[in-house]
């Protein structure tokens, strides 16, 4: 067992499954078309992030170094909150973006979202997690991989 | 209980986050507070420059969080005070061809909240159906912040021009946070906002033999240094030094290809743009990374696009041009060049559905032009719309689109082409 520990953004508590990104996750590409199709679940439509592309994140632990992309980002992971098919938690090995930052806010203040947020978790959390990992959140911003 | 803030916040502030102005104004300034806190922002400073840009222009039905919050907005009595511009329009029937099914895709389905939130828009300070375009900083708009301008804009390729080549200071802010910063008339000092913030940690050298293409030196650039800020040099070379409308248009599209390959939100160009006229190579970090760029990786970048058209093999239907919208003098020579093109090869009609994107004061400056009939009579679409918006519609992923713009290529299903090549395909030159 691995155990790494992170700033926290918004605290909670997961276990389950890792979808792990080593770009960053572009959030308009990834989450939008899930969105508009009324999707029940996020399948990551991002052409250009091969890690991700088509998987299921949704309930999932997605793990990533930052988003990128449009400023629409924020409000796109508001909206996937909004509908319930977004990812149990984000976590990042750097400094949450500012697009993500919004995200995670707005979804907290004008959702009620549980959103788990972890940024800072480090290059190493990213290099030892992989998709497919059972990992355990807890509400210090301890991050496990059983 | 009022959110328990880690920056330092004036009297005022307090009062406004403790809901002595109203429980939403209240609820607004919490979110703008929690952004900053999130980013170890000393202070909220104000917004200098009053007109805000938003990213938000489309009424897309899924997007009832943001009905909502606007609904309490205007309910609460808030609004930009000194109005705002907006984002492109995703839909314009009067001129683009639809078919049926894409009329109501568009009309009724897809964007059915469009009307309403138009509503939303004109209650909460949108200045005029004039508005609608990502470039609001070109001078037919008018919404051109000063050096040294603090604003609350969202849009990846407005921030970013205005940052770099306006020498305006603005983080990269979602959708909605733009709106509630230019509503409370404070953003958090973080990031863009500060010196050290725009200090460049990558150190760029262009180093080809021929003026690069600003769609794919951008993208390079972008996906290279993410949301660092990089610092060019040898640019200036095939640019030139004066911030001419052909510089400023260059600037655009290579600013909104870092910006949507990757995330900057600043560039500097030595010997071009503001910052780095004025304080040089100072403005690289210690230990700066170092990236070199030639005809090769140009290439090798131009390479590695995935073509994710279902049928790759087959011809393109579809050419989006103007992702950001084109300037005047990009439109002008666009125009010029596909009547040339369709002059020299004795053809009356471009060989698919071309479709230029410009601003709609531009456009309709351009519709009172001899060039607009001749453009109109071979078939050229000019609109005002979102290119992306149109991809978002699900009956579009078979069509094959074709584009100049890394944006729209990164967005969507698109195919990108170097400008040449669209050209080609436009005219009918290139099977």
């Amino acid at each position: 067992m691995k155990e790494f520990k992170g700033r926290v953004l918004n605290g909670g508590y997961f276990k389950g499954e890792a979808v792990v990104s080593h770009q960053g996750v572009n959030t308009l590409a990834s989450f939008q078309s899930s969105a508009i199709m009324h999707a029940d679940k996020v399948k990551i439509a991002d052409q250009n992030n091969p890690d991700i592309f088509q998987k299921n994140v949704t309930g999932k632990a997605l793990c990533l170094p930052q988003t990128i992309g449009s400023t629409t980002g924020g409000m796109v992971l508001q909206v996937i909150c909004s509908m319930g098919i977004n990812p149990s938690c984000l976590l990042f090995s750097e400094h949450i973006d500012s697009l993500a930052g919004a995200g995670v806010i707005l979804s907290v203040v004008w959702e009620n979202s549980e959103l788990i947020a972890i940024d800072q978790l480090g290059q190493e959390f990213l290099d030892t997690v992989r998709s497919g990992d059972i990992i355990e959140v807890t509400e210090d911003g301890t991050v496990r991989i059983l | 209980m009022a959110y328990r803030h880690k920056m330092k916040l004036t009297p005022a502030q307090v009062d406004i986050l403790e809901g002595k102005q109203g429980a939403v104004k209240a609820k607004v300034m919490e979110t703008i507070v929690r952004y900053g806190d999130m980013f170890e922002a000393t202070e909220l400073v104000p917004v200098t420059h009053g007109e805000g840009h938003l990213v938000t222009s489309f009424g897309l039905s899924l997007l009832k969080p943001v009905y909502r919050i606007m609904d309490e907005l205007i309910s609460a009595g808030l609004k930009v005070e000194e109005g705002f511009t907006i984002d492109p329009r995703p839909y314009d029937p009067e001129n683009v061809s639809y078919n049926p099914l894409d009329r109501l895709m568009y009309s009724k389905i897809l964007y059915g909240a469009q009307e309403s939130y138009e509503k939303q828009l004109a209650q909460l300070g949108l200045k005029s159906g004039d508005s609608f375009t990502c470039t609001c900083y070109y001078p037919e708009i008018g919404n051109v912040p000063d050096k040294g301008d603090v604003l609350s804009w969202a849009e990846s390729s407005a921030v970013n021009y205005a940052n770099s080549v306006l020498g305006a200071r603005c983080n990269r802010n979602s959708g909605m946070i733009e709106l509630f910063g230019s509503i409370v008339g404070f953003v958090p000092k973080f990031g863009l906002l500060t010196d050290e913030g725009r200090k460049a940690r990558w150190k760029v050298t262009v180093n080809t033999t021929k003026k690069p293409l600003p769609q794919i030196l951008g993208s390079a650039i972008g996906i290279k240094v993410m949301e660092d800020v990089p610092y060019v040099v040898g640019l200036d070379r095939w640019i030139g030094n004066e911030l001419t409308d052909e510089c400023k248009s260059y600037l655009k599209d290579f600013g909104a290809a870092t910006a949507s390959n990757g995330a900057v939100g600043l560039y500097h160009v030595e010997n071009v743009t503001p910052e780095a006229r004025e304080f040089g190579e100072t403005l690289l970090c210690d230990g700066y990374n170092e990236y070199v760029i030639d005809d090769a990786e140009l290439e090798r970048v131009y390479r590695s696009y995935p073509v994710m058209w279902k049928h790759p093999e087959k011809k393109g239907t579809i050419a989006f041009v103007g992702c950001p919208h084109l300037s005047s003098t990009q439109l002008e020579e666009w125009a010029d060049r596909i009547l040339d093109g369709l002059k020299s090869g004795d053809r009356r009609k471009v060989a698919c559905q071309t479709i230029l994107c410009t601003p709609v004061p531009v456009r309709k400056a351009f519709e009172n032009t001899e060039k607009y009939a001749l453009l109109r009579k071979s078939g050229v679409e000019v609109t005002s719309i979102c290119p992306l918006m149109y991809t978002s519609n699900p009956l579009t992923k078979s069509r094959r689109i074709m584009t100049c713009s890394n944006k729209l290529r990164t967005y969507s299903l698109a195919r990108y082409y170097k400008d040449d090549e669209l050209l080609a395909i436009i005219t009918g030159k290139e099977e």
